[in-house]
């Protein structure tokens, strides 16, 4: 496999930069390597955050930023406007979004292989709350291997329990279900 | 048993000291450093490192406990970054000089102002004279291979000096991989425990360390520095080697050369610009082009000799510094060309300044180096230094 990188948007505070980690651990425990990284500026909660994962069969030597990803995750709909998202598109590229839309509602200026799933009320269904607010982005990493085939289910659940590591038992698996349910609750513009 | 984490840049040097066992860690924290000794605390607090942490007011106090503590014989760590360093700059030449086996990473980090806290190697590059043996890392596994070869290396009788690994801002420090990390029982083969064989500070028996040296000895003290950097020269293949034995790896000693033996230029880049210059390499073979990459690891002792060697392979080489002496040129290419005209070469050396304060460096800005490198291989001289991707 060549490189496979994923740009993921979210808001300070809704926990990116794990879900790009524990997205790249799910995809090492399938012999798979991978670096994970946010974009350092002037972070504060609430502003607009991007982290990466990059995956590959062999070690990775490319240490530059990533510029045209092969998929992007929105965590939060209301950045799909943010120019940030709409940087480094390219024909074929995979478009994973936190919304109650469908993905036929969503509109980019290249051909997308656009899918959609309702992540936010799955975390208020579930519970998955910090300081009263909704956290999707274990949730969102069920709807990303479903969307994208890049790892199974079953590792993403590995690599949540690990990474989720230290927090209440009932906290991990309560994400671990919420990320199951976001997987068989995806809706797909396109098949794979 | 050795397993497989993922961490970041930072983590793994935390991980690298949990694995050594510093007898004493004394640090303060500065971005993007801080995560190396938040861990490191972690570790304590939990009862997982057995080290004495100092908690200290200013990065000068944490590079004095350090003296202090390693002046009693003890394994020394600390890390820092940037205007971090600098405030430990009068420090940095007592550690050298007391000849005290201190291992520090530093994040590379650029010195405001105006703030920035992205990658830059001037921090590192103007401590260049302190006494301090100084690498470059490339990867995460590096970093952590890296703090335990320097134990090993710095703590050697016939060395006796500090050590530091330099590390790239976020693109090393905050960036997650997989690496390999092992238990302190599963390296002591290795890295045995350190026993100060010369001198140390003992209360039972008092003694005075640092004290006035007339003229008449201080030359001889400052050439006994030198052969301590001659002798970790000497060193540095065999603590190479031996970690190879042990753990498998190896990074390349002095300098990790990538398709140099034919190639027509050879571009050297230190950090994780000299890995990804490899992708460039790559491009670069594919359309026929006899490209190769020298990743700088080592800076101090410097691998005048290896330097040489590779010059006779190569018609031109470029290199990139993520640094500058203002009113000169780069740290590293500043190095190269004294070591070629010492060994009588003259093949052009294309200095090229990139990455300052962070600036995205990628493969596709590598290659466009080596085009120009091979146009000076034609003319056989070197432009005047290249400023890339400077905004006017």
């Amino acid at each position: 496999m060549d490189l496979f990188e994923i740009r993921f948007h979210g808001r300070g505070g809704q926990g990116a930069v794990t879900g790009a980690k524990i997205l790249g651990d799910a995809t090492r425990l399938e012999g798979k390597h991978f670096q994970a990284f946010a974009h350092y500026g002037a972070e504060r909660r609430g502003a607009p955050v991007m982290a990466f994962t990059r995956v590959a069969d062999e070690a990775i030597r490319i240490h530059s930023y990533i510029y045209e990803p092969e998929a992007i995750v929105v965590l939060d709909e209301t950045l799909l406007e943010n120019p940030t998202v709409k940087a480094g598109l390219k024909d074929g590229i995979f478009l994973v979004v936190n919304t109650p839309r469908l993905p036929g509602e969503i509109k980019l200026p290249v051909k997308a292989k656009i899918a959609t799933v309702d992540a936010t009320k799955i975390a208020l269904d579930e519970g998955i709350l910090v300081a009263g607010i909704a956290v999707v982005n274990t949730i969102m990493l069920g709807a990303v291997v479903r969307a994208t085939n890049i790892a199974s289910i079953e590792s993403v659940k590995k690599a949540i329990r690990k990474g989720l590591e230290g927090l209440p038992d009932k906290v991990i698996e309560t994400n671990v279900e919420a990320a199951q349910r976001a997987y068989n609750e995806l809706n797909m513009g396109y098949s794979l | 048993m050795s397993k497989i984490i993922s961490v970041t840049g930072n983590h793994s040097a935390s991980w690298a000291a949990r694995t050594a066992i510093p007898a004493v860690i004394a640090a303060y924290p500065i971005t993007p450093q801080t995560t190396i000794v938040e861990k490191i605390a972690e570790f304590v607090e939990n009862g997982e490192l057995k080290s004495e942490y100092v908690r200290v007011e200013s990065e000068h106090s944490a590079m004095a406990a350090c003296i202090g503590a390693s002046a009693l014989g003890l394994r020394t760590f600390t890390a820092t970054s940037s205007h971090g360093l600098a405030l430990m700059h009068e420090m940095l030449h007592w550690a050298g000089r007391s000849r005290l086996p201190i291992v520090m990473p530093v994040v590379n980090r650029s010195l405001g102002p105006p703030w920035n806290i992205w990658s830059d190697h001037t921090d590192t590059m103007s401590q260049r004279d302190t006494g301090w043996i100084q690498l470059y890392a490339s990867n995460n596994q590096e970093v952590y291979d890296t703090v335990l070869m320097l134990f090993r290396l710095c703590e050697d009788p016939k060395v006796l000096l500090p050590g530091m690994v330099a590390l790239d801002a976020y693109i090393l420090s905050h960036t997650f991989t997989s690496i390999e990390v092992y238990e302190h029982d599963e390296i002591t083969d290795f890295l045995p425990s350190y026993e100060a064989g010369h001198w140390k500070l003992d209360p039972k028996d008092p003694m005075a360390t640092g004290n006035i040296a007339g003229p008449e000895y201080y030359y001889e003290l400052s050439y006994a520095i030198h052969e301590g950097f001659e002798a970790a020269r000497k060193l540095i293949p065999k603590v190479e080697a031996d970690f190879k034995k042990h753990f498998g790896r190896d990074h390349g000693q002095f300098i990790n050369e990538y398709h140099c033996d034919d190639a027509e230029v050879i571009l050297i880049a230190l950090g994780t610009m000299g890995e990804e210059a490899q992708l460039a390499v790559d491009e670069l073979r594919n359309e026929g082009v006899a490209a190769g990459s020298a990743r700088l690891r080592v800076f101090r002792p410097f691998p005048a000799e290896q330097i040489q060697a590779l010059a006779k392979k190569a018609k031109a080489f470029v290199v990139i510094d993520r640094s500058l002496s203002y009113g000169h040129l780069g740290g590293a290419a500043t190095e190269i060309r004294s070591a070629l005209y010492r060994g009588g070469q003259t093949i052009p050396v294309q200095g090229v300044i990139a990455g300052l304060g962070g600036r995205d460096v990628r493969h596709t800005d590598i290659k466009k180096m080596f085009k120009i490198g091979f146009d000076v291989a034609d003319k056989g001289e070197a432009k005047p230094d290249i400023f890339y991707g400077l905004k006017r």
